[in-house]
């Protein structure tokens, strides 16, 4: 099988520019993230243009899609590139990096704001978690986002610079707000209310994009009834 | 403020750090990319402690027990009894950070995991690792927001600074910019295993380069046991590595069996070692299925039978594993068995520390699976959490105790040839060379043409300085597995298959004036109760 990827590069400090490079598999399972890396380790490609291709920067860690550093915009959709199997593209498909995030080079970009955003929200607790069987169940949802970018890269009202801390926020606050004692509640619900409450205006965009599969609804309207309606926890 | 450097966010970097902003000592924590991108989230199955909440009397003396035979009584007693006496208080903190264990009336549910008997190890599902990541990392960014833990992501450690021997620092290369700069302080290194040398061939991450290991070796760091390499039974190929199954499958009721030519499926497992059958220890489970397949009257690969665990099980135990077993293989394991083969998964060897997790250096200390410590000849599954996470305490603790001073951070404008790239071609080329003689059954020979093929890799044109680090560290590998000449834990030798008493001692590499030595030193006596080293 044969398949054109069309790779948006670009040079450390600027300057962006397409190469498209023919590669060829045989199994039909070969993910995004094995062209990459077979492309890297071989000196013997060259792109449409009979140019060597120069090694393509981009980060991964696991490949079993369980740590988000592969997250890149593939054939127009956020997604995984260890995720992304290359035979349900077809014959081309177009490689791009997140374009939310300042780019540094090739599909690499800087993801730190998301990180900011977590600690803007304080998603930490000054006391001890409250446990029990059914804050657990929702604890362990919200412990598996993989902190990727791909729910921000879809959301319409989050920009790196505004008040909506986004998804990838969202749900690790919803942890907390299942585990939290009383004492850090009050504040934490006021931050939820702020910044992530006000902020989504409910498009639903970031539904089925999350590559962990985390019931992001579910999540929300539990977190949304506590911190905003301040109804009982609705859990599970 | 008084500082310290720690390479590797994983668990036991994080757990290292919150130890000291516990302390007030604020801690730079350098890492390639950050904590969730660390080969800790992987973790599956579980983490052990004798918590003993399901009534079959386990103590933290059987736990002992059960660590030390697995690991051949290859490990430090006094660091597996400070180990498996920290467990229980281990799992109850990460429970008071919200660590989202499966729960029974408030105790955490334990399952059963290879080479032990009693139920001991607890879970979250099928996540673990994921689990307990999340916590500390949600822990370690409250001391973040007070300043008391720097995070540096892209970031990559490039040598260690010396001076008098001692270690006084660390060189540190932002891989953003790729310039270089100089953190002046002590160094815990938590940098994993040596994955990197054996790239898409195990369970691992592509971040872990096994640079940081060469590196550090080249520059005289002394590492113990490097042919302890474990195969983990049950894994499956997928694009680009190695995937695990989790004990944990076999722990709530998996079986492995092969088929016979008189189409039978054979419960090997079962029939060879009817006390803990399919959780025998991995490196017993690993050997045995080298062997039946090897033999001529059975067909084709060894199968995982999953299809007799409850329904409720998957649900509330296994759910990850049966959605990634339903994706990679496209066979459904509650009705399908899945064929598994050995798959390179821990590496007990690396970085020699004592019980206290001194390295050889003065000033550098390591902990988590980049140092050789707990888990001996071969580690049971569940401990490597534990050792992770009690380690880098520990390590943090033993800092604590030595004199302090503010990390300073200088930028560096020279050249440093360990800033190089190590060359792709070599790094595939030396990966086929140590797996043809460091695999599940070795032998002399073997291990001899590897080591003969290692030193034709010296005579390729342009190598750099960190190209010759790695050969080195796959020489000091070689040398270990030859030097053994017995078989324990991993280490099985055809030519030498028994374990041999007067080897019962640690393996030494160490590089001084650009030669390998390797020799082998005595384990040290378990001390009395009493008597704790200071």
């Amino acid at each position: 099988m044969k398949i054109r990827l069309d790779i948006l590069r670009t040079k450390r400090g600027g300057g962006s520019y397409l190469q498209s490079v023919v590669f060829e598999y045989s199994d039909p399972k070969t993910t995004v993230a094995a062209a990459l890396t077979e492309i890297n380790s071989s000196d013997q490609y060259k792109d449409t243009e009979g140019k060597s291709v120069d090694k393509i920067k981009w980060e991964c860690s696991c490949l079993q899609k369980k740590c988000g550093a592969c997250a890149m915009v593939i054939g127009g959709k956020p997604c995984l590139a260890c995720d992304s199997v290359l035979s349900d593209f077809g014959e081309r498909v177009r490689i791009e990096p997140l374009r939310k995030f300042p780019v540094i080079e090739d599909l690499i970009v800087d993801r730190s704001a998301i990180f900011d955003r977590l600690r803007d929200m304080q998603i930490w607790f000054e006391q001890q978690a409250q446990n029990d069987e059914t804050s657990t169940d929702t604890a362990y949802e919200a412990s598996r986002c993989l902190q990727c970018g791909c729910c921000l890269e879809v959301c319409p009202n989050f920009c790196v610079d505004e008040n909506f801390v986004g998804m990838s926020a969202a749900v690790p606050a919803s942890r907390l707000i299942a585990q939290t004692d009383k004492a850090q509640a009050k504040q934490l619900y006021e931050l939820y209310k702020k910044r992530v409450y006000e902020g989504c205006a409910k498009s639903l965009a970031c539904r089925n994009i999350c590559p962990a599969g985390i019931d992001i609804d579910g999540l929300l309207v539990s977190s949304n009834a506590a911190a905003v309606w301040k109804r009982k926890k609705k859990r599970g | 403020m008084n500082g310290v450097v720690i390479i590797g966010a994983g668990l036991s970097g994080l757990s290292a750090a919150i130890a000291l902003a516990q302390n007030n000592v604020q801690s730079y924590l350098v890492s390639l990319q950050p904590s969730e991108r660390a080969q800790s989230v992987l973790a599956e199955g579980g983490i052990n402690a004798a918590l003993d909440t399901m009534g079959e009397n386990d103590s933290v003396q059987n736990h002992f027990d059960d660590t030390m035979r697995g690991g051949a009584y290859l490990a430090d007693p006094n660091a597996v009894d400070a180990l498996t006496k920290a467990a229980p208080d281990t799992i109850r903190w990460l429970i008071s950070l919200g660590a989202a264990f499966n729960v029974k009336n408030s105790e955490p549910v334990l399952r059963n995991f290879g080479g032990q008997k009693k139920k001991r190890t607890a879970f979250a599902k099928s996540s673990t690792g994921k689990i307990i990541m999340t916590a500390l990392i949600d822990e370690a960014r409250k001391y973040e927001a007070k300043g008391l833990i720097k995070r540096l992501p892209h970031h990559q450690l490039i040598r260690i600074i010396t001076e008098n021997g001692g270690c006084i620092g660390a060189r540190i290369k932002d891989t953003y910019t790729d310039k270089l700069f100089d953190l002046l302080g002590q160094v815990i290194i938590c940098s994993g295993g040596l994955n990197g040398i054996f790239p898409e061939m195990t369970t691992g991450t592509t971040q872990n380069s096994g640079n940081c290991a060469a590196v550090l070796f080249s520059q005289g760091v002394r590492f113990s046991n490097l042919e302890m390499i474990q195969y983990h039974p049950t894994t499956i190929g997928i694009s680009g590595k190695r995937c695990l199954i989790t004990e944990a499958a076999r722990g709530e009721g998996g079986r492995l069996w092969i088929m016979t030519k008189e189409d039978k499926p054979w419960y090997f497992m079962e029939e060879k070692y009817p006390e803990l059958g399919n959780l025998m220890p991995r490196d017993v489970v690993s050997r045995e299925m080298f062997f039946v397949r090897r033999r001529g009257d059975t067909i084709g690969e060894v199968y995982l039978n999953m299809t007799e665990i409850p329904e409720q099980v998957w649900k509330s135990r296994l759910s990850d594993l049966r959605d990634e077993i339903i994706k990679y293989t496209g066979d459904d394991p509650r009705y399908t068995p899945i064929a598994v083969h050995e798959g390179i998964h821990y590496f007990m060897g690396g970085i020699d520390v004592d019980d206290r997790h001194r390295t050889s250096i003065k000033g550098l200390y390591a902990a988590g699976e980049c140092c050789s410590q707990y888990h001996g000849a071969n580690r049971l599954g569940g401990n490597s959490m534990l050792g992770a996470v009690f380690g880098g305490k520990r390590a943090a603790e033993t800092v604590l105790m030595s004199e302090l001073s503010e990390v300073t951070m200088e930028p560096f404008d020279g050249d440093d040839e360990l800033a190089a790239e190590p060359s792709e071609q070599l790094i595939r080329r030396q990966r086929g060379i140590l797996l043809s003689a460091l695999g599940i059954v070795r032998n002399e020979e073997d291990i001899n043409k590897a080591l003969s093929a290692l030193d034709k890799l010296t005579e390729i044109k342009d190598l750099n300085a960190v190209d010759h680090a790695r050969i080195m560290l796959g020489r000091g590998m070689l040398m270990s597995a030859l030097e053994r000449r017995e078989s324990r834990g991993a280490h099985y030798r055809e030519d030498y298959p028994e374990a041999d008493e007067t080897m019962r001692k640690k393996s030494i590499s160490y590089v001084e004036d650009n030669k390998l030595f390797t020799q082998f030193c005595d384990i040290p006596e378990r001390r009395a109760a009493n008597e704790d080293q200071a």
